[in-house]
């Protein structure tokens, strides 16, 4: 018999039953494969329940109507894929330094350049970190299973909403467009969390307070007035040139990030207890790494997975913690190398071997386990 | 220097002296913009048809992108927006489409809003979304010193056209009307007062309202294209080579030949974004 | 890992191979009681080229997406059935179109041959339900799902007006496949 609350559905869609679930009442993007779902999904949910969709006519048209559509106090979404993603970078830049909640999501695609708009790929790990110039925060959230896009994308609004600042959820085409069951968490089985707003008068508001470690955003058109720039401002808004604040605004805006990694962090570990070689991998290579760490344990390999639901910031403490435990790390990822940098980068002893691909196939559960025979 | 007034308006509506301590932030200024450049006295006008329009503070928002006009936000005391080179139509869009309770204002130069925005500008006149859209032309860009922009004449001296421009000007009239603005005006920072009615009846209108404001940059195109000064370059640009459209048809042609025209070029009633998306989509959406 | 069940459908695009295979999925999760993947791949256009869609039908929670050692394949071009035969492990089952695919691969599977299109021409009057037949075909060649299951699942997915055709559909592929086994 049919189970009422189970419904099969695509990784895309479950990205906007997550957005929706989260409270969002806005969405501005422009078509492109594979995210497109995401914006027709939004596009027929949103106008029910009195949200705002609108195509625009770019990708960053898009994403900056999003952000206009979050300074009204709105909870804001939009989606893309690679070629967007890059073309977005300006604006998430601008998120960073006017502190403007927004969820990015970005379904990757094979590249560079218009690339393999059909195939998958994990190329855009470093570009959800370094795309924007000048030194900012980075959250990027990397979810692997339909239910988890669900659960995941809710996540990403809350860190966007708690830290101010915007958050990019990454999944491969893989994972975006297969089909598993999920269940729709009924409303308060997951947290849910608002942007603080202003209790103060609005004489005495300032939107980038530096009193708070996360400032209070007021919503545009609720009387108190302020000004938001992209140039450093001091802590009322307003441009300034004096080196110290300009200093000490970009130090505030990392610290949001730096000082909660343990807020921020998600890893999912499988059968790392007494693992003497260990895969880090997320997204669907990650569930390619899974295959292949029962089969090693079937042969008798002491096998396991590290698998980040956060990529940024990087999980530094759980790789330098394995790095001191494990003879090597396996890092399979569908690009010629982006996360095995970062964790050689934080490994203390372990040997790190990377699998890559670039040819638009997944990386397969025996290609995997090639490698972790190697180390045994 | 001759006559500010220009000899177009008749009924001056505001109150003298006019308190623009209301809507500026004092503390702000003094501003940025160069002795002789226009932008200050669009501003003004700008805050005179903000009053004679009765909108209220707290529900209007100015936005702008890159440039010397889209410095105007940080001087007033709404909700303000500094965005980024060429998308403070799509920003603006987002604020009034979320919050339609909003007057939203945008404030842009001919660069922001016709090289880098033009797609924006294009499909925000498509759209026809209820924003005041103010493009202060000063046919260079002001900020990074003085190069040849979209509305640069044919043959003009800029940093970037040493040999003379050879790229024929934009009419950013004629290419909102074309795109579908509902509304589409053109003044000058010389016809202040005509220029403060024409921004109070764009901002009393439904739907995309564009201003193309000519507004000369003495210290770039003035110097580089040998004009004496800024009272002289602004009578022989704003005023000589413009024409009211209430003037027009009285005038021979040789007065009119090679002018551009001031005043309402066109008004027309046609369904507004926002209001489409609330009794169209939204009902069909709720009834399915 | 272990009792998974991979299923391919391949064909060209617009034939309803995805289609095919979420229902197939479905069935399996849904309105049966295990685990079920449904995923693609398929070029930039959405009719022709060689499109394939897969699914993993598991009572344990499912790891790798993809197919990694093919239970079934359904072939329903000559394209399609070159490209995508050669994960279909010893002892499959590979079901063709038996008027698209003429140069049958050769291989260590049980070959199950149709015409499927035909059929849905000549029986039904209309080749779009091929695919339904061929669920039906797939249904009773490897009782990876029950009857029951894939009926509830093909009649979720398809217009009000067109659930007596696809019913019928699904009954002409459990019979054929009947004689076929």
């Amino acid at each position: 018999m049919a189970d009422k609350k189970k419904k099969f559905m695509q990784g895309n869609e479950a990205c906007v039953e997550g957005a929706l679930y989260a409270g969002c009442m806005f969405y501005a993007g422009y078509p492109i494969t594979p995210s497109t779902e995401i914006a027709e999904g939004m596009s027929v949910r949103l106008p029910k329940i009195g949200g705002k969709f609108i195509q625009m006519e770019d990708e960053i048209g898009g994403i900056a109507a999003a952000l206009g559509g979050s300074l009204t106090g709105l909870k804001s979404l939009t989606a893309t894929s690679g070629p967007g993603f890059s073309l977005k970078q300006e604006c998430i830049g601008y998120a960073c330094l006017a502190e403007i909640p927004l969820v990015i999501v970005n379904v990757m695609r094979g590249g560079p350049s218009t690339g393999y708009p059909t195939g998958p790929s994990q190329a855009d790990i470093m570009q959800a970190k370094w795309g924007t110039h000048g030194d900012h925060p980075a959250i990027s959230i990397t979810p692997a299973y339909v239910q988890e896009i669900l659960t995941e994308t809710v996540r990403a609004f809350n860190l966007a909403e708690k830290y101010r600042t915007p958050v990019v959820v990454l999944y491969d085409e893989i994972v975006g467009h297969m089909r598993e069951p999920i269940v729709i968490p009924e409303k308060g089985e997951l947290e849910v969390i608002d942007r603080v707003k202003p209790d103060c008068k609005p004489e005495d508001y300032f939107p980038y307070d530096d009193k708070y470690e996360i400032p209070p955003l007021a919503p545009f058109g609720k009387g108190y007035r302020f000004h938001v720039t992209g140039l450093n401002h001091k802590k009322d808004g307003f441009p300034t040139n004096d080196s110290k604040i300009i200093e000490e605004n970009n130090l505030r805006i990392m610290r949001k990030v730096e000082n909660h990694k343990d807020d921020i962090w998600k890893n999912d570990e499988f059968m790392l207890g007494d693992a003497e070689v260990a895969v880090f991998s997320i997204g669907s290579t990650a569930r390619s790494a899974r295959f292949a760490v029962k089969q090693a344990r079937e042969a008798g390999i002491k096998a396991g997975l590290l698998r980040p639901l956060t990529i940024w910031p990087f999980p530094d403490k759980a790789v330098t913690e394995l790095s001191k435990k494990v003879k090597a790390i396996i890092v399979p990822e569908m690009n010629l190398g982006q996360m095995a940098l970062e964790v050689q980068r934080v490994s203390k002893k372990a040997e790190v071997a990377g699998i890559h691909r670039v040819d638009g196939e997944p990386i397969n559960p025996a290609q995997i386990f090639e490698q972790i025979k190697r180390f045994k | 220097m001759s006559s500010p007034t220009g000899g177009v308006v008749k009924k001056e509506k505001v109150s003298v002296p006019f308190d623009y301590n209301k809507y500026l932030r004092p503390n702000k200024l003094p501003h940025i913009w160069c002795p002789g450049c226009g932008h200050g006295i669009v501003l003004k006008a700008m805050l005179r048809a903000i009053h004679n329009a009765g909108l209220n503070k707290d529900n209007v928002c100015v936005i702008s992108g890159i440039g010397c006009s889209s410095r105007t936000p940080g001087y007033v005391d709404f909700n303000t927006l500094h965005t980024l080179h060429g998308r403070a139509l799509s920003f603006a869009t987002g604020v009034k489409f979320a919050n339609p309770k909003l007057k939203v204002i945008v404030v842009t130069g001919d660069g922001d809003a016709l090289a880098i925005g033009g797609n924006h500008f294009i499909h925000t006149c498509r759209r026809n979304i209820d924003l005041t859209v103010l493009v202060f032309t000063n046919a260079t860009y002001g900020m990074t010193g003085g190069q040849y922009s979209p509305t640069t004449p044919i043959g003009s001296q800029a940093t970037t056209s040493r040999y003379g421009n050879i790229e024929p000007p934009f009419d950013a009239c004629e290419m909102a009307k074309a795109s579908g603005a509902s509304f589409v005006a053109r003044g000058t920072a010389y016809h202040t007062l005509e220029l403060e009615k024409t921004i109070q009846e764009a901002l009393e209108h439904k739907g995309t309202s564009v201003v193309d404001i000519i507004d000369a940059c003495p210290t770039y195109f003035g110097r580089m294209n040998k004009f004496k000064g800024a009272s002289q370059m602004m009578e022989e640009i704003e005023k000589d080579k413009t024409v009211s459209v209430k003037q027009v048809d009285k005038l021979p042609p040789e007065k009119v030949q090679g002018k551009m025209l001031r005043g309402v070029l066109h008004k027309v009633d046609r369904p507004e974004y926002c209001e489409q998306y609330e009794t169209l989509v939204m009902e069909k959406a709720k009834a399915k | 890992m272990g009792a998974r069940y991979e299923i391919r459908f391949s064909g060209s695009g617009g034939q309803g191979m995805i289609l095919a295979g979420i229902i197939m999925a479905e069935a399996a999760s849904i309105y049966g009681d295990k685990n079920a993947v449904q995923s693609q791949s398929y070029g930039p256009e959405s009719r022709g080229g060689a499109s394939k869609a897969e699914v993993i039908i598991s009572a344990q929670p499912i790891d790798y997406p993809k197919a990694t050692a093919i239970d079934c394949m359904l072939a329903m071009t000559q394209e399609a059935c070159t490209k995508y035969h050669k994960d279909i492990k010893a002892d499959g089952i590979l079901l063709i179109d038996s008027d698209e695919v003429k140069d049958v691969p050769k291989g260590n599977f049980k070959l199950k041959s149709f015409p499927i299109i035909a059929t849905a021409s000549a029986e039904l009057g209309k080749t779009i339900v091929a695919n339904i037949i061929s669920l039906g075909m797939i249904t009773e060649l490897t009782g990876a799902v029950t009857h029951e299951a894939i009926e509830k699942a093909v009649l979720s997915r398809v217009p009000a007006a067109f659930l007596d055709l696809n019913k019928k559909a699904l009954q002409i592929g459990f019979e054929k496949a009947r004689e076929l086994k």
